[in-house]
Order: structure tokens, then sequence, then C-alpha cells
């Protein structure tokens, strides 16, 4: 019998992270469009380190911040009486850090694509950068953004290594699909491992599709 | 009366330019990059002059020594753009009705108003892709004015039209310029158009007010 507690947690954070990564792969996007400052590459560059990174480098790194000994670790532990490490919580750090840069690009291409002087009509018509961003900016970037929504939401539910890393694999609380897939294969349970293989695919597929058909209709 | 004295740095040359417009048509005449569009965005608050003043009327839109720059969405300027810009993922209604500030009732006598003036009647329920370079620029003449703006700035509004739409949207501004009394400034570099709409020309070269050259006396 197949458990279905790690399909539904993958999806709970998978869907948590990706709405992070929505909010802040567009602000970021929107602030690196705007400003000019010493260094921006180098931002740039750190932003889009967890795309290219190997996943338990990232896990890695985040586990040093908030570990115990960490700094934000530290700070949680002392001023909150939070812990983050192998909690739910920790996975969709996880996957909000590495679906991040997906969102960022995906965003950055989507704005860029932008023809900016149907921005400045709208200036001269009397309105406020909110609704241009509201009416204007976003619209046309919308299936930019969908995208970027598909393939965070995909990479997040994937997502292994730096989830293995900052959440472990605790049975009911923080495995997720990845994880149950490779340890059932480790343990040579292959029926368990091919299930989970097939449901993954498919809510991938379905994502993909879903959002696809959806954008073209638009 | 707009009153213009500004200048600005430009990659190749320094723009420094000043002319006062009452509620006539005043043309910049001038070479492609000689700043005509430059100074129509910095009127419009889109660019920032680095110093100077833009006055309409005694109110400051630019004012380098008291540091007043006003937004382009408090400047209430009309602009005309060469390729349109009009709002693709809206209808034709919508994109004139942008940025009409009034509730609908109010408005409504103004766009029967313009979609009578310009003959864009029968466009309201067409797609932007379906028009016509003419029709699309009419569009965005009724969508400017819908904002019921004090100044117009007109950025080479008709080079990209066929001859015989150009001649009749010539006269087409004129008359609406003449309608509303409001300033006009209207960038070209073609001579018969500046000749046709200009109740004053300004000619510019590498950002400088020149003198009318002999070619065009």
């Amino acid at each position: 019998m197949v458990d279905w507690q790690p399909v539904y947690l993958s999806i709970k954070i998978a869907f948590t992270s990706v709405v992070i990564v929505f909010v802040l792969g567009i602000t970021a996007a929107i602030v690196m469009r705007r400003l000019q400052f010493p260094g921006k590459a180098a931002v740039e560059a750190i932003m889009t380190l967890p795309m290219v990174l190997p996943p338990v480098v990232t896990g890695f790194i985040l586990l040093l911040l908030i570990g115990k000994q960490g700094a934000v670790g530290q700070f949680l532990d002392s001023y909150l009486g939070v812990q983050l490490v192998f909690t739910p919580y920790a996975a969709v750090l996880a996957g909000t850090v590495v679906a991040f840069p997906l969102m960022y690009q995906s965003a950055k291409a989507a704005f860029r694509s932008i023809d900016t002087q149907l921005e400045d009509a709208a200036r001269t018509l009397g309105a406020s950068e909110g609704r241009v961003f509201l009416t204007i900016t976003l619209p046309l970037a919308w299936h930019g953004l969908a995208a970027g929504v598909v393939l965070s939401f995909a990479r997040a539910l994937g997502e292994f290594g730096a989830t293995i890393m900052v959440a472990g694999n605790i049975p009911g609380k923080t495995q997720t699909i990845p994880l149950a897939i490779y340890f059932a294969s480790e343990a040579n349970d292959l029926t368990t491992a091919g299930i989970y293989v097939i449901i993954i695919s498919i809510l991938t597929f379905l994502a993909v599709f879903g959002l696809n058909t959806w954008a073209g209709e638009k | 009366m707009l009153e213009v004295a500004i200048k600005k740095e430009l990659p190749d040359f320094v723009l420094d330019i000043q002319f006062r417009v009452p509620d006539e048509i005043l043309v910049l005449f001038g070479p492609s990059g000689c700043g005509k569009t430059t100074t129509l965005r910095c009127i419009a608050g889109l660019d920032k002059p680095d110093e100077g003043y833009i006055h309409y009327n005694r109110k400051s839109f630019f004012e380098s020594k008291e540091s007043i720059f006003v937004p382009p969405c408090d400047r209430n300027i009309g602009y005309v753009f060469q390729e349109y810009a009009l709002f693709p993922h809206m209808t034709i209604r919508n994109n004139i009705l942008y940025g009409a500030k009034s509730a609908q009732e109010e408005n409504q006598p103004l766009f029967e108003k313009l979609l009578e003036l310009l003959k864009i009647h029968h466009l309201l329920e067409r797609s932007i892709d379906k028009l016509s370079g003419g029709e699309k620029q009419r569009v965005a003449l009724a969508r400017a004015l819908m904002a019921r703006p004090q100044i117009l700035l007109l950025d080479e509004p008709l080079s990209a039209l066929e001859e015989t739409t150009r001649l009749e949207l010539q006269s087409e501004f004129k008359n609406m310029q003449q309608l509303l009394n409001i300033p006009f400034v209207l960038v070209t570099h073609n001579w018969e158009e500046a000749q046709f709409m200009g109740e004053q020309i300004v000619f510019m070269d590498r950002g400088k007010k020149v003198e009318r050259p002999d070619y065009f006396k």
C-alpha cells in the first residue's frame, strides 16, 4: 500500500515555495531592472548561483546558516525559540532557494521583452507607477511569468539534495517524494519507488500541461 | 504658455534648448538624433534634464534650482508616439479610456466626440493588430486627448504612414489643435509637414537651436 503522506507533503512544500519564489523573483527582477548600483553583476551572479551549484552544496550552505551554530539558526532560536532544521519549513526553504533563480530569470526575461514605450505611454496618460505595473507590465509579462511558475514548481517538487541536508528524511514529517523514492530503492522496494516515480511524473506533467494550456488561452 | 529652457548631457553632445509655446503648434525640426525626442521626453517627465526649467502657466514641472520634478503621471501632458504605443492586450475602447479621469457618464460626451471627429467609431470592436497605421494613430490621438491634456506632444506621429494618410492626418491634427486651443509640440524631420503644421518652427542641430538653414529659406 502506498503511503500518500510524501505526496501531500511534496505538493504543500512545492506550492508554498512557489508562492514565496513568485513574490521574491518578481520583486528582485523589478529592482534589478530599475536600479543601477556598483556590484550589480555580482549580486546578479549570487542570485543565479543556486541554479548552477550542486543542490547538496546549496543544502550545506543553508545548513551552516540555519543550523544550531549558524548565524540565522542562533538568531531564530534565541529570539523566537524556533528551530528550522529537520522541519518541513526547512524543506520549504530549500525548495525556495533552488527554485528562486528560475523564477527570477523568467521574470527578468519577461520584463525585458516589454516595449518600454508602452509603460511610458501609460505614465503620460496619468497612471502611477503602481498602476503601470499592474495594468501594463504584469499582463504583458504574463506568459514569461507563467513559465517561471511552472519551472519553479517542478524544480521545488523534485528537490532532493538541499532538502535532505536541511530537512532530513523523517517519514510523515519531512519525507518528500524524491526522498521516498531514494530510500525505497535503497531498501530494494522497487514497487513503492516505481509508484512514486509515476506519481511525481504525472504531477510535473499536469503542472506544465495545465499552465501552458491556461497561458495559451489567455 | 509653455516655457522650456533645459540642458541635458547626451552621449554625443549637450542638449541646450529654450523656447516658448503659446496655445499653438510649435515644430521642433531637425535631423535624426539631434535631441528632438529627448526634448519631448523631458517636457513629459519621462526623462530628467540636468538643469533648467519647464513651466506651464506659472506652474513648474521642472525647476533644477528648487529641485522640483513633477512625475509624468501628474503633469497632464499628452504624448503621441511614432509607433503608436497602443496597449496590445486591451481592446480599442479600453485603450482610449485608459487615461480618462472622471466617472464614466462624464466621459461619454468627450468619448463620443473624439470617435466622431477622428472617424474611429467603427473600429471600437476590432483588435489592434487588424488596424492600419493611420487608424492606429487616430486611436492613439483619441487616447491621448481622452485624458484631457493641457499640452500635447507629438513625436513624429506621421512618419510611419504613407503619403495620403499623412496629409489627411496633418489636417486633422491641425483642426484638433484649433479646437482644443492648447500648446502642441510636434517633432518632425519632414519639411513640408513642418511648414504646414507649424505656427512656430524651431530648427535644431546637435542639441542646439540654430538659425533657419539657407536650404529652407
